[in-house]
C-alpha cells in the first residue's frame, strides 16, 4: 500500500490502483454521511478531484493519487457511506483506477513514510 | 487570527482532558466534538441529555431606571410587557430593518435584564446598544461568567437533582438563584429544539458544575457540530449564515420576534421596513428544504425553480442525524415558499430534487406546562 500527503491510499495490482482514503482521513472526517464515487470511464490526472466525502459537518474531495482512467466506483458507498469509518482501507475503497503512468506509485510514500508524514501534523 | 490569540472558555482544559477537538469559533478554541463523534453525540442529545459549553456567547445586563423601554428602541421583542422570571427571544436590528444579531432577554430578578448575544457579534451589539442607549441605560459585559447548556429529554430530571427549582420551571422561566452552591442564572431553553437548560455561572464554578454534570450517566459533552446539526433540524435559523445584517426578521419567519406592541407602535429601528413586509411586500423568505436525492446541500448552494431557474440560496444545510436525509434552510421568493413545492438545489453543479417542507423538520419538546 502507497500514500498520499492528502490522505488518499493506493493499492496495486497487474495495472489497476484501488484508491482510497486513509484510517486518519477517516478519523479526522468524522461520520461519513455522503459518498460520490467516480463513473467507469472518467478519467483523471494525479492530483484531480476523483470523489466526494462529506460528513455531517462538511463535504472535502478526494483526489486521484494517480492517473489513469477509472475502471469502477464502490456503489455500495452509496448505500453504505459508514463503511469508509469502518473499514477506510479496505471495503471502504472508492475507486479502481487503470494505471496510465506507473511510475507515479513509485513516488508515493510506503507506510513508513507515510506515518512519519503523520507524526510531524 | 492564528491559534495563541484565540480566547479560551473558563471550561477549555476540561475540554482538552475530555479528547475534544478545538477548532476556532467566534474567537474561541471551541470543541467541535469529543471521542464519540457529531453523529453520536447528535443522537444522544436527541435521546438522552447532552452538555454544551457556550461560553463564548455574551452575557449581559442591561441596567438604567426602565431598561426594558430603553432596550425596545434597538430590539423589536416586547420588553416591557416581560414579566419577571421570563425570557424572550428578540432580534438586534439596524436602520434598515436588517439583523444585527438575534438575542435572549430575560428578567430573572430584579437587577434590570439579563441578555445572552451571540459570541461573534458580541462586540458590534454592546457597542450599538451603549450608543443608542446612552444616557439612560447601560450595559456592562459579565465577562467573569461561563454558560453551560443541558439539553435533551433526560435534562430536566439531571438538573433537578442539584437543583431542585429547575423542575418547576416552563419553557422560556428564568430565574436568578443559588445553584451548586454558586450564584447562578437558569433559564429552561436552549437551541436544539429539546427540553433544556442554559446555566449561568460565575467562571470559577464552571469546571465543577461541568464535572458535576457529567458525572450522570445520562449526561455526555456535545460539541459544536452536533449543536449545528441539532438546531438545524430544530428550524432555528444560525445568525452569520441564515441571519445577517441584510435579512430582516420578516423574511426569516421570526415574525413572533416582533412584539404586538411595537408593531402598533413602530417606535425602534428598521420599523419601516418591517411594516412593509407585514403588509405583503417580501421578496424573499426562509424556507426549509428536504432535499430528496444526493449529497447534502450545504451552505451556499443555489436554489432552483423546477425548469432550473435559480430562485435563491441555501444557507445552512446538511445531514440530519435524526432524520437520516439531508435539509437545508435558504431564502427563496414567497411563491416557491408553500410546504410541498417541488424545487431543486444545485450540489457541485448538479441539480438535486428538494421539496419545501414545514418547520421544523425534528418536532421540538418545548416543556410548556408542568
Amino acid at each position: 500500500m502507497r500514500f498520499t500527503k492528502d490522505h488518499e491510499w493506493v493499492i496495486v495490482e497487474g495495472d489497476v490502483a484501488t484508491v482510497g482514503i486513509t484510517a486518519y482521513a477517516a478519523e479526522q472526517l468524522g461520520d461519513v454521511v455522503f459518498v460520490e464515487t467516480p463513473e467507469a470511464g472518467k478519467v483523471v490526472k494525479q492530483g484531480e478531484g476523483l470523489a466526494v466525502v462529506e460528513s455531517v459537518k462538511a463535504a472535502s474531495d478526494v483526489y486521484a493519487p494517480v492517473s489513469g482512467e477509472v475502471i469502477e466506483g464502490n456503489g455500495e458507498l452509496a448505500g453504505a457511506p459508514e463503511t469508509v469509518n469502518a473499514l477506510p482501507e479496505s471495503g471502504g475503497w472508492f475507486a479502481k483506477i487503470k494505471l496510465s503512468n506507473p511510475a507515479e506509485v513509485d513516488a508515493l510514500m510506503d507506510r513508513d513514510a507515510y506515518e512519519a508524514f503523520l507524526a510531524t501534523l | 487570527m492564528s491559534d495563541q490569540d484565540l480566547k479560551k472558555t473558563p471550561l477549555y482544559d476540561a475540554h482538552v482532558a475530555a479528547g475534544a477537538r478545538m477548532v476556532p469559533f467566534a474567537g474561541y478554541s471551541m470543541p467541535v466534538q469529543y471521542k464519540d463523534g457529531v453523529l453520536k453525540e447528535h443522537l444522544w442529545a436527541r435521546e438522552h441529555a447532552g452538555l454544551f459549553d457556550v461560553s463564548h456567547m455574551g452575557q449581559a445586563r442591561i441596567r438604567g431606571e426602565n431598561p426594558a423601554k430603553s432596550f425596545e428602541k434597538v430590539v423589536s421583542a416586547d420588553y416591557q410587557g416581560l414579566k419577571a422570571g421570563k425570557q424572550r427571544y428578540g432580534v438586534l436590528l439596524n436602520a434598515d430593518g436588517g439583523i444585527v444579531d438575534d438575542l435572549m432577554t430575560a428578567r430573572p430578578d430584579d437587577d434590570g435584564l439579563f441578555v445572552v448575544v451571540n459570541g461573534a457579534c458580541k462586540d458590534n451589539d454592546y457597542a450599538i446598544i451603549a450608543r443608542e442607549l446612552a444616557g439612560e441605560a447601560t450595559v456592562t459585559r459579565l465577562e467573569d461568567r461561563a454558560l453551560l447548556a443541558l439539553q435533551g429529554p433526560e435534562a430536566a430530571a439531571v438538573l433537578a437533582a442539584h437543583v431542585p427549582e429547575a423542575a418547576q420551571m416552563v419553557f422560556m422561566d428564568a430565574q436568578a438563584l443559588t445553584a451548586f452552591g454558586v450564584d447562578a442564572i437558569i433559564s429552561r431553553s436552549g437551541y436544539t429544539g429539546e427540553d433544556g437548560y442554559e446555566i449561568s455561572v460565575p467562571a470559577e464554578a464552571a469546571e465543577r458544575v461541568w464535572n458535576t454534570l457529567l458525572a450522570d450517566e445520562r449526561v455526555k459533552p456535545i460539541g459544536l457540530g452536533a449543536r449545528d446539526s441539532l438546531r438545524l433540524e430544530a428550524g432555528l435559523p444560525l445568525y452569520g449564515h441564515d441571519l445577517d445584517e441584510t435579512v430582516s426578521p420578516i423574511e426569516a419567519g421570526l415574525n413572533f420576534a416582533v412584539g404586538k406592541s411595537r408593531r402598533e407602535a413602530g417606535d425602534y429601528l428598521g420599523a419601516a421596513r418591517i411594516a412593509k413586509e407585514l403588509a405583503g411586500e417580501l421578496s424573499r423568505v426562509r424556507v426549509n428544504l428536504k432535499v430528496l436525492e444526493g449529497a447534502p446541500a450545504r451552505e451556499g448552494a443555489e436554489i432552483a425553480d423546477e425548469a432550473g431557474n435559480v430562485i435563491g440560496k441555501v444557507t445552512s444545510g446538511g445531514f440530519a442525524p435524526s432524520l437520516g436525509y439531508p435539509i437545508a434552510i435558504g431564502f427563496a421568493p414567497p411563491a416557491f415558499s408553500a410546504v410541498g413545492t417541488q424545487l431543486k438545489v444545485i450540489v457541485r453543479g448538479k441539480p438535486a430534487a428538494a421539496e419545501v417542507v414545514a418547520s421544523p423538520f425534528v418536532p421540538n419538546r418545548y416543556v410548556r406546562k408542568l
